[in-house]
């Protein structure tokens, strides 16, 4: 195919060619970025919690009145929970993965050490590691003698007792790197305020239960602490168990103390799905624009392929005359359009590059992968192709006979 | 003259109606997209306390110790009951309020309705009267009901309808955890957006169902919701929240003037060198008093997302737009034959250029009010979002109006390019190919 003459042509039309060059650059910086973004959104909604989020319950009560004693109430609402069929674990914690409700703490591993080393969340309750079913990777579990009740250690903070404050503690590994990187994180200390806590176990990964920055997302710290709060998490032996666990323990929980109030009732996957609903709804809505964009790009250019058509009808039968063949004509309108789809992707790409270096500063984004480049390429001329193929195949069908006709 | 063009206008159009209803549905795409986005962020964005924003202020104070001292740093987005209650007390603003949040389990007298928790605001007696807050029925509290720790309670218009049918419920009793409290007030539907007086929340969380002097939930060790940071030895214990070195409770003030302003960031300053002398206070005085407004940017309130889909919407009109330029060109050039012979017979090019921009004038409109209602459509999913600002999504008058606009405003600007390469074309010319 001879693009010469499809050049000249499209000199004398500079204005036209130059709107669909624009408009397909628009389209493929747009759609690059927006794909990265929702490709970015999707990844966070599959972040790992490590823990076994299709077999987790969790339930959340409060008193109506004043409290009595939380500590006998939660062994017997334990029990309780413990005897329905279809339970394997229970504990009594204070917050749960993507919970968005936290408790965090600063870190040191030097006392002297003028500002934190990171900051870590701090989960706690007896029997959590069995309950999550987080993946212990070295050392132990923490052991029944070493938990505190945790209004113990509060009053303890207070008076800067630090006998009995916690000295044990189990880490996620992503943490033990940020700490020790390349070393043995068991037997090692760090410290919170002046209070040493040894490591004693690493787990493979543990969600922190809100996410400010996704670099520290894993920071998390199980300590051996007690919760009276009326928080329960229940691991079921099978998800199917889950409904009616749940309405089970519900009812056994209203038995033992019709004096309280349901504050949460869900599974694992409801907490997730509620924490991810703006990512959700962020790239639905991309998704939206991203076709809408494509559709419109591709309805502009059938628009102006047709406009084209119609204008060159006589040039084209006077060439049908000449002896060129249907498809002849068929490849000019092609190769017309394949030569402007390439302008604007590379104009694209270089418009693209340009808004992901924006993106970078104000929010937050990493840089665009390469793969999107020829990904986003490739689309775009199917695209241009698709929709030029209609008034093309209409260019094709013009007579010979129209060269003859004066008008 | 415009009533020639605008029929000419018609007729063009209606002559090619599959290139008019691409025009049409190009433009009402981008304007739908970028009025939905627009109108999300035009509430976001919006002063919750319009007429009176200017006169709030958020003091903050450095309390903590030295550890992890950096200079120049932000000091806690709260303050400590201590600090929060002298600030109180020193009453150097016109109106000042010391509040935090909580929620509180409200017992109903009617046996048919179970026991909930109710969101509450634990704050001080001016909170009404400094945030223009609306009654229904009764009033707020006073300064001695707080000095007294009053079992008195101001209600919303929703939980007064749910426990007391909508009627006036003043005097009536409500019993919270356990404890009998008196109905002094009812608010009327109130819910200032961004939830700005306790960014703790969600940012755009609806206002509190039940409100209580902060003293009294202290006495009643009510539930305490929102953020606590502490330093040295504190570590939240509720019990003894006052005297713990933490933050977890916000301190408003109203002050009238400019003169006031500075006068009250001269007394914040005095306050914490007072302090740093007594020895509670350890770091370099470090005070800052930010506005209403400037302290929703400071919180960064209007969602990065928003903003995000923002530029993205007008992206897409820009697509849109670049589109209907190239439509209109094809379309204005299509008519060269007719365009030359109203040429030769004596139009300007100044009266051909105006009946082109009739015809774009035309589109927009058209493209505007299928943008309305695709707003409209968009605005209703947003609505189904399930983020707490989303119920907050709704055309107003304004943006309707730029909604028509930007619309009309846009497809003249677009029309503008081919309109004038239309007006180039050499009458004769055009005559002589006929």
């Amino acid at each position: 195919m001879d693009i010469l003459p499809i050049l000249s042509t499209l000199r004398r039309h500079k204005i036209t060619a130059f709107l669909v060059i624009i408009e397909i650059a628009l389209t493929c910086a747009i759609v690059c970025n927006a794909v990265f973004i929702i490709s970015q959104r999707l990844d966070r909604m599959n972040m790992p919690s490590g823990v076994d989020e299709h077999r987790l319950l969790d339930i959340q009560l409060a008193d109506i009145g004043a409290t009595s004693d939380q500590k006998s109430r939660t062994l017997t609402d334990l029990a309780a929970l413990r005897q329905i069929p279809g339970v394997s674990q229970v504990a009594s914690v204070r917050q749960v993965p993507f919970g968005n409700s936290s408790s965090n703490s600063g870190i040191k591993l030097d006392t002297t050490q003028k500002s934190e080393t990171l900051s870590a969340t701090l989960y706690s309750g007896e029997n959590i590691v069995p309950t999550f079913g987080v993946q212990l990777i070295a050392g132990r579990d923490l052991l029944p003698d070493e938990y505190l009740d945790f209004d113990q250690v509060v009053r303890a903070a207070a008076a800067k007792d630090a006998k009995s404050m916690p000295h044990v503690v189990l880490i996620t590994q992503k943490m033990a790197e940020r700490l020790w990187p390349g070393q043995q994180a068991l037997g090692k200390q760090f410290y919170i305020s002046d209070y040493p806590l040894t490591v004693v176990g690493v787990v493979k990964e543990l969600i922190r239960p809100s996410i400010w920055d996704e670099s520290a997302k894993s920071y998390s710290m199980i300590l051996p602490m007690r919760m009276a709060h009326g928080e329960y998490v229940i691991r079921t032996a099978t998800p199917q168990d889950r409904d009616r666990v749940l309405a089970a323990a519900l009812a056994k929980l209203k038995e033992i103390n019709p004096h309280r109030v349901v504050l949460k009732k869900r599974t694992m996957d409801d907490v997730r799905h509620e924490f991810f609903q703006d990512d959700r709804a962020m790239a639905g809505l991309l998704v939206g624009v991203c076709l809408a964009l494509l559709v419109v790009t591709a309805l502009g250019i059938v628009g102006l392929g047709s406009f084209w058509v119609a204008q060159r009808r006589r040039q084209i039968g006077v060439r049908r005359a000449l002896g060129a063949t249907r498809r002849n004509i068929l490849n000019y309108f092609q190769t017309e359009n394949f030569l402007l789809a390439t302008i604007g992707i590379a104009v694209g790409m270089v418009l693209a590059y340009g808004i992901n270096l924006a993106l970078m500063v104000h929010y937050e984004l990493p840089r665009l992968p390469a793969i999107y480049f020829p990904v986003g390429a490739l689309s775009l001329w199917v695209i241009g192709q698709l929709a030029v193929l209609g008034p093309a195949m209409r260019a094709a069908a013009v007579p010979p006979v129209v060269a003859t006709r004066s008008v | 003259m415009f009533s020639y063009y605008l029929d000419l206008a018609l007729r063009s159009l209606r002559r090619n109606r599959a290139l008019t209803a691409l025009m049409v549905l190009a433009i009402a795409l981008g304007i739908g997209a970028s009025m939905t986005t627009l109108t999300v962020l035009h509430v976001l964005s919006g002063d919750p306390m319009p007429g009176s924003s200017g006169t709030l202020f958020y003091p903050q104070l450095d309390p903590r110790d030295m550890d992890s001292y950096q200079e120049g740093k932000e000091p806690p987005r709260q303050v400590t009951w201590i600090d929060g209650m002298n600030l109180l007390h020193a009453k150097r603003g016109d109106r000042q309020a010391l509040m935090t949040g909580g929620a509180v389990p409200v017992q109903p007298a009617q046996s048919s309705l179970d026991p909930f928790y109710s969101d509450a605001r634990y704050t001080s007696s001016d909170f009404f009267a400094m945030f223009q807050t609306p009654f229904k029925y009764g009033r707020g509290w006073s300064e001695a009901d707080d000095d007294a720790r009053a079992r008195v309670v101001v209600i919303s218009r929703t939980l007064n309808d749910k426990l007391f049918g909508g009627k006036d419920s003043t005097g009536q009793t409500l019993r919270m955890k356990d404890t009998p409290f008196r109905v002094i007030g009812v608010l009327d539907s109130w819910r200032p957006s961004p939830h700005f007086y306790d960014l703790n929340m969600d940012d755009y969380a609806n206002t509190e169902e039940v409100f209580v002097p902060l003293t009294t939930s202290r006495d009643l060790r009510f539930d305490h919701n929102g953020s606590t940071d502490c330093w040295g030895t504190g570590g939240g214990d509720e019990e003894h929240a006052e005297t713990q070195p933490c933050v977890w409770l916000q301190f408003w003030v109203q002050l009238g003037d400019a003169g006031k302003v500075a006068a009250y960031k001269e007394y914040l300053t005095h306050y914490s060198q007072e302090q740093k002398q007594l020895g509670r206070f350890l770091r370099p005085v470090n005070v800052r008093l930010p506005g209403l407004m400037e302290w929703l940017d400071i919180n960064k309130v209007v969602p990065g997302d928003v903003r995000l889909q923002t530029w993205l919407a007008f992206g897409f009109l820009l697509v849109c737009l670049v589109n209907t330029v190239g439509l209109m060109l094809a379309k204005f050039l299509r008519r060269a034959g007719e365009l030359g012979v109203r040429r030769a017979l004596g139009a300007s090019k100044r009266e051909v250029f105006a009946q082109l921009l009739v015809e774009s004038g035309v589109i927009g409109l058209a493209g505007g009010i299928g943008g309305l209602l695709l707003a409209m459509i968009g605005l209703w999913l947003v609505r189904r979002e399930p983020s707490e600002y989303a119920a907050l999504a709704h055309l107003d008058v304004s943006m309707l109006l730029t909604t028509f606009l930007l619309a009309i405003g846009s497809t003249l600007l677009a029309g503008l390019l081919p309109a004038w390469r239309a007006c180039q074309i050499t009458p004769a010319l055009q005559l002589k190919s006929q």
